[in-house]
């Protein structure tokens, strides 16, 4: 008996095994997976930046990378998006304390700041293009499009994911389903931020130094 | 009163109940993560472009302070920590960088080995070309 006691004494003032605690909340559930799936999406840019790496030096006698990068422009994209970046976790604060006001505010500075930065990559690809860099000109504009556009492809993806969250928003509430997609739209732009400076360093600033 | 031990959502904060995330600590978080990533972008612009440092260095200083950067995201923006609750994420942030840098490390390795043997082919081919 004082043995069985002393083994309950011992369990009460630990805490629960998680095998005993049951299946976890469906909010780390579904962020975990979320966040296997981010860690897989950086795999793949892993690839693309091993790709860009091999051929960032075949320029085929066409424009090198000094030539064609504005700095000034880089510097601004990368600003809007770690500003962007900061505003969307001002917004998740927000969602936490389940406030409307910040929660809209912060959507739309971080939707504005991401905008921002689309269009200005949009232009620098349409300027490069006009003056005939285009992927087909060679192996290192192939793979810089190929890098640097398949990032633009997901800040344009989670533009329109946030324009859908702010109307599940306005029209269901903070539902935990609504809460869940937000806090892993939160995860995603966080991520893409990181791949951007990967990109600005290993593209644009290593593209310029001789 | 017992506690359950399930680990943290990624992007949570450790410690704390979702719904008290909200507060100025929080806050206080995600500003000091902005102040150190625009500090280490604004070196990485610096380190681009000024010819005081020794050149051959300037690559292996930018990677260096993009895993910084890195590192600061991952730790303010998505408050990855090394705790006890946060072992699952960590194990896939972990397992997820072995894959990157065997792609990227093996890659890397691979081509300029190839192109190093290329290049001692083609020097010849082109002397013919000469004559």
């Amino acid at each position: 008996m004082n043995i069985a006691v002393g083994v309950d004494d011992v369990h009460e003032g630990e805490l629960v095994n998680t095998s005993e605690a049951g299946p976890a909340p469906k909010r780390i559930v579904v962020s975990y997976g979320f966040w296997i799936f981010l860690l897989s999406d950086i795999v793949m840019f892993s690839a693309l930046f091993a790709g860009y790496a091999a051929l960032a030096r075949a320029t085929a006698g066409g424009p090198t990378g000094s030539q064609l990068f504005n700095q000034q422009t880089v510097a601004m994209e990368t600003a809007f998006l770690l500003l962007s970046s900061y505003s969307c976790g001002l917004m998740s604060l927000a969602i936490n304390s389940r406030g409307y006001f910040g929660t809209f505010l912060g959507a739309g500075v971080t939707f504005l700041l991401g905008a921002a930065f689309l269009s200005l990559e949009l232009r620098e690809f349409a300027t490069m293009i006009a003056i005939g860099a285009t992927p087909q000109r060679s192996a290192f504009l192939s793979a810089f499009f190929t890098l640097v556009g398949c990032h633009g492809l997901h800040v344009a993806v989670g533009l329109s994911w946030l324009v859908l969250m702010m109307i599940q928003l306005a029209m269901r509430g903070f539902s935990p389903v609504v809460e869940r997609r937000l806090h892993c739209f939160s995860l995603f732009w966080h991520a893409l931020d990181i791949i951007w400076v990967l990109i600005f360093t290993v593209v644009y600033l290593m593209g310029v130094v001789p | 009163m017992t506690e359950t031990r399930w680990d943290v959502a990624p992007g949570d904060r450790p410690g704390i109940s979702v719904s008290e995330q909200g507060t100025f600590s929080g806050f206080f978080v995600y500003t000091i993560g902005l102040l150190l990533a625009v500090i280490l972008t604004i070196t990485s612009f610096w380190v681009a472009n000024t010819s005081v440092l020794w050149t051959p260095g300037v690559p292996a200083g930018l990677v260096v302070l993009a895993i910084a950067q890195m590192g600061v995201h991952l730790v303010f923006f998505l408050h990855i920590t090394t705790g006890p609750d946060n072992t699952n994420n960590i194990l896939a942030l972990a397992f997820g960088v072995l894959i990157v840098l065997l792609v990227l490390g093996g890659s890397i390795v691979i081509m300029a080995n190839l192109n190093e043997n290329m290049a001692a082919h083609t020097e010849p081919m082109n002397l013919q070309m000469q004559h």
